[in-house]
């Protein structure tokens, strides 16, 4: 069983401050959600390695919703995935990026 | 966030254990320490190869820890995860916090991992008797999930100390193993009750195998620990002959017991069923003089 890991990249987003944050677990139908500070002139860029081979349109689907939602700039999120559903992985992002910005001191 | 160990994450076990805001973690996840054979086999890594290592403080005593992610591959050793473990171990014979904490929660060896999982567990045991010998008590948390099994089970009884709540397990081949080589009947793995009053915290209690015994909350956990640590840990030749006698008698006394059912009876529990339905404290009472350590016989 191979892993596919896949890239997007946003652009335009409002730079967010905030310390670097980690939330969830690589468990069956889980995912774990690392979100850091980067310097990427207002781009969120999201790179995401999953167990599940296939699923690229709906992975950008639902990374499109969320930057959507948070317009979130100068970050870097790295997913690591073990078959999260579309639902858990919308909410593990809005999870990371509260964390992100409430762990800043 | 729920103040329940058994449904916590190893991350949120050590914020609400822990002082407030006085955990400082090693190698955290964005460091990308992952295990390069899951990533040979093609399997998902986790950042931090499933365990949480750091420095911190409880009721202001300076402390190490682990805490093990039952979540990722049942907390299983990898050989990443266990240098991360004895690493951490190793630090504490040099800076001597007042104590290490291990929460375990682990199936054991890492099985995609082979020969340098299992020289993991065996250097984790060395480097919990070397924090010993170094004067750091060594003090295990049980209450996960996957409980503590397979060699990580022999590792938490080379600790100072071992609390565990009834929720928690703890032995050395776990239920399913023990199904898979020896057959159904010999021991039926979804058999809840049977498998919690074989290796379940009530029985590793009542045998003298965990010093204490708690209720499945963030609080209880904490209590128990500070109260251990400050039992500090007796490593004399007294101490071990003690254990050594307790482990003779109890393979005297019970070595041809069928059921832990006629264990309890032969402890002097005259309803051994009713143990299972007992809350915490009620059981502790109980248990006073209900237990291997307290029915030992003199020499």
């Amino acid at each position: 069983m191979a892993m596919e890991n896949l890239k997007y990249r946003f652009d335009g987003g409002k730079p967010i401050s905030g310390e670097t944050a980690i939330v969830g677990v690589l468990g069956s139908g889980n995912l774990e959600v690392l979100v850091e500070p980067a310097r990427l002139d207002g781009a969120c860029e999201i790179e995401v390695s999953t167990a599940a081979r296939g699923f690229g349109t709906i992975w950008q689907a639902v990374m499109k919703d969320f930057f959507a939602r948070h317009h979130a700039g100068d970050i870097r999120i790295s997913v690591n995935d073990a078959g999260a559903t579309p639902a858990i992985v919308s909410l593990r992002l809005d999870q990371a990026i509260e964390t992100f910005k409430g762990n800043h001191k | 966030m729920t103040s329940s160990y058994y449904e916590s994450t190893a991350r949120a076990r050590i914020a609400g254990l822990l002082d407030a805001n006085s955990f400082h973690e090693w190698l955290p996840a964005a460091e990308r320490v992952t295990s390069p054979h899951l990533a040979t086999l093609e399997q998902p890594a986790a950042f931090d190869d499933g365990v949480v290592v750091g420095k911190g403080s409880i009721a202001g005593k300076k402390i190490f820890i682990a805490a093990q992610e039952g979540g990722f591959m049942g907390g299983a050793v990898g050989e990443v995860h266990g240098a991360k473990i004895v690493g951490m171990l190793e630090r504490a014979v040099r800076d001597q916090p007042a104590a290490v904490l291990l929460l375990l929660e682990t199936g054991g060896v890492r099985l995609q991992e082979a020969n340098a999982g299992l020289i993991a567990v065996s250097e984790v045991m060395r480097a919990i008797l070397s924090a010993r010998a170094a004067g750091v008590p060594v003090i295990v948390a049980i209450g996960g999930q996957y409980g503590c099994f397979g060699g990580m089970g022999i590792a938490a009884r080379c600790a100072t100390a071992i609390i565990i709540s009834e929720e928690g397990r703890l032995g050395l081949s776990g239920p399913e193993v023990i199904e898979t080589a020896r057959g159904v009947e010999e021991y039926d793995s979804r058999d809840r009750a049977l498998v919690w009053r074989t290796v379940g915290g009530k029985h590793r209690y009542l045998l003298g195998e965990c010093d204490t015994i708690v209720p499945d909350s963030m609080e209880a956990f904490r209590n128990a620990i500070i109260a251990s640590i400050e039992n500090g840990d007796d490593w004399s030749l007294q101490a071990l002959e003690r254990e050594q006698q307790l482990l003779g008698d109890r393979l005297q006394r019970f070595g041809d017991c069928r059921d832990s059912r006629d264990i309890w009876r032969k402890l002097g529990w005259p309803d051994p069923d009713a143990i299972a339905m007992m809350d915490n404290d009620e059981f502790v009472a109980a248990a006073q003089k209900r237990c291997a350590k307290q029915t030992i016989k003199a020499p």
